[in-house]
């Protein structure tokens, strides 16, 4: 897909679509939302924590809302059924765009976090045991790392950490070290939060698949930038999150073979996931229905779908080039200073994030000063503590772009992390 | 400008490049640490009181962390020299930012309170009121 002829975005037309980009910002907190006291223009750049959300996608919602609001799959009156089609439909459109065989493989959940947990609870529970490892990255995100770690507390199984080299990239000889015949489950992050490291996801499959362990492969923040066939990197599992992406909070998908789904018992019980109950027993609805107990993400899932729709108009190889064209100028002009540290690859083998910290002012610190300039950014250890702890610092300034992020936005950004250096000099 | 610029006024920045009583202490009526998990901003009061064990003589501290918990830990150690345990003890989050001088945002309250929590928890510790074997952690200090 990497070799796939590319456009240069429309940025000015994609800004358009998203009105949050007009506000201003800096005044009084406490009511949300635009105020007189707001006076600095905002430069979104925490797209990495979250995107913002496109017309077509709130009025997707609104349209549920206002026209066809009902509970799926238990009513057989009007309402009931658009909304079970609906509802239906977005799970065959999310297998579409990443690659998977049927919506029987795509299960909605609340995020990347609760899918990676519906995976070690109703898989790791089951089939793990002493003797068995967990291989997980040095540059996991907390939505695996703490996941694997209690479930390997709870069933004697051992968590290894493939490491991470000085430049940020996997080391792929230690992965093929640490895989071997008691590796039960890799679960690596495809794209990193922290570092921008892409991960080569195909080959960790493949070293697992040797060695008869599962993969599972957190896209959290590889799905809302670039094209992902779950098929060609042969994911046992794979996880990812509707609001990096344009859709809205509260909607996140599991992807599992499906005969490795079938193989699996419920992670949450309730209604909506049974077939038949008695006082006595109870038996499931075939997939994905089995996972989703009570009343699903209805809306959410119908938005993803609506951003899916625009991501795809967009081109997802078009969002990739233009995530590396931002990673690349941002690690660039960043690097003019001596006095910033930029953890992770370099600026044009990385996805579009840059992590950094200027020396002698704290994360948090810089942070309040961007945020002066109107400038969003995160600060903090980025739920990847233990990778911080590595890096030797308490925290990082993270800068993350999307598609309607400009280079005069990260000129702004370099303006601003200029002021902090004068200010604390 | 924000809130934030005004964070970073003056008096801050100084007393954070120049941190007032910043060190150890040979011999404190009473130690504490403290710690803010997510800034990773840590502060060590050491508080040496006075013959009447209820006034305070003289302050340190140590730590390191944001601008704001080291200015705050600098500044509050200049404020308790003379005051009495029981006014430390009713020092609330209006104090600390009458002291600061300046508005504070509320994603980093708990920077500017963490060194008088610290110092509080010491006392009552000092005091036999509270047992604390651990340190100070963020959820403490509200």
């Amino acid at each position: 897909m990497g070799t796939q002829e590319t456009q240069p975005l429309d940025v000015a037309s994609i800004r358009e679509d998203f009105p949050i980009l007009d506000r201003m910002v800096g005044g009084e907190i406490e009511t949300p939302g635009e105020g007189s006291a707001d006076t600095q223009p905002l430069v979104y750049l925490d797209n990495a924590a979250t995107s913002q959300t496109p017309e077509s996608v709130v009025e997707s919602i609104v349209d549920y809302y206002y026209g066809y609001n009902s509970n799926v799959h238990r009513g057989i009156h009007h309402l009931s059924q658009e909304a079970s089609v609906a509802y239906e439909n977005a799970h065959d459109r999310v297998a579409e765009f990443i690659g998977a065989d049927g919506r029987e493989e795509i299960i909605f959940t609340k995020n990347t976090t609760e899918s990676m947990n519906l995976v070690a609870y109703a898989w790791g529970l089951a089939e793990l045991g002493p003797g068995d490892t967990v291989v997980l990255t040095e540059m996991e995100h907390h939505a695996s790392l703490v996941t694997w770690q209690q479930i390997a507390k709870k069933t004697g199984a051992s968590v290894e950490y493939i490491r991470v080299d000085d430049d940020g990239r996997l080391d792929m000889d230690h992965a093929a070290d640490l895989i071997d015949d008691s590796t039960a489950m890799v679960s690596a992050v495809h794209v990193s939060n922290t570092l921008g490291t892409v991960v080569p996801a195909g080959e960790l499959a493949d070293l697992a698949h040797d060695h008869d362990a599962h993969v599972f492969i957190d896209g959290a923040q590889s799905v809302p930038t670039r094209p992902v066939d779950v098929g060609e990197i042969d994911a046992d599992f794979f996880a990812f999150s509707g609001h990096k992406m344009l859709g809205p909070t509260g909607i996140g998908v599991l992807y599992g073979k499906q005969h490795l789904l079938e193989g699996m018992e419920p992670y949450l019980y309730g209604g909506e996931m049974i077939r038949s109950v008695t006082y006595d027993d109870s038996t499931w609805e075939d997939l994905p229905w089995k996972f989703e107990a009570g009343t699903p993400v209805i809306a959410q899932g119908i938005a993803l779908e609506a951003a899916i729709d625009y991501l795809e108009e967009v081109g997802m190889a078009n969002v990739q080039s233009h995530e590396e064209l931002l990673a690349e100028y941002a690690y660039d002009r960043l690097s003019e200073f001596d006095d910033v540290e930029i953890y992770g690859p370099p600026g044009d083998d990385r996805g579009g994030l840059v992590a950094f910290n200027l020396d002698g002012v704290h994360a948090h610190d810089l942070s309040s000063i961007l945020n002066d300039h109107g400038v969003a950014i995160r600060a903090g250890d980025h739920c990847t503590q233990p990778l911080h702890d590595k890096l030797g610092v308490p925290a990082s300034t993270r800068a993350s772009f999307y598609i309607y992020n400009t280079k005069s936005e990260i000129d702004a950004l370099v303006d601003a992390v200029d002021d902090a250096r004068q200010l604390f000099a | 400008m924000g809130m934030g610029s005004d964070m970073y006024r003056q008096q801050i920045l100084d007393h954070y490049k120049n941190p007032r009583n910043k060190g150890e202490m040979s011999e404190p009526d009473f130690s504490h640490t403290g710690e803010n998990p997510s800034c990773g901003d840590t502060i060590t009061m050491n508080v040496k009181l006075e013959d009447d064990e209820e006034t305070i003589e003289y302050v340190t501290f140590t730590g390191n962390g944001c601008a704001i918990s080291q200015a705050s830990a600098s500044m509050l150690s200049e404020e308790l020299r003379g005051m009495t345990l029981s006014e430390l003890d009713s020092m609330d989050t209006d104090d600390i930012t009458g002291m600061l001088g300046v508005d504070i945002s509320p994603m980093r309250i708990k920077c500017a309170v963490l060194a008088r929590q610290v110092a509080q928890d010491g006392a009552a510790i000092h005091e036999g009121e509270i047992d604390l074997d651990e340190t100070t952690t963020e959820e403490d200090a509200e």
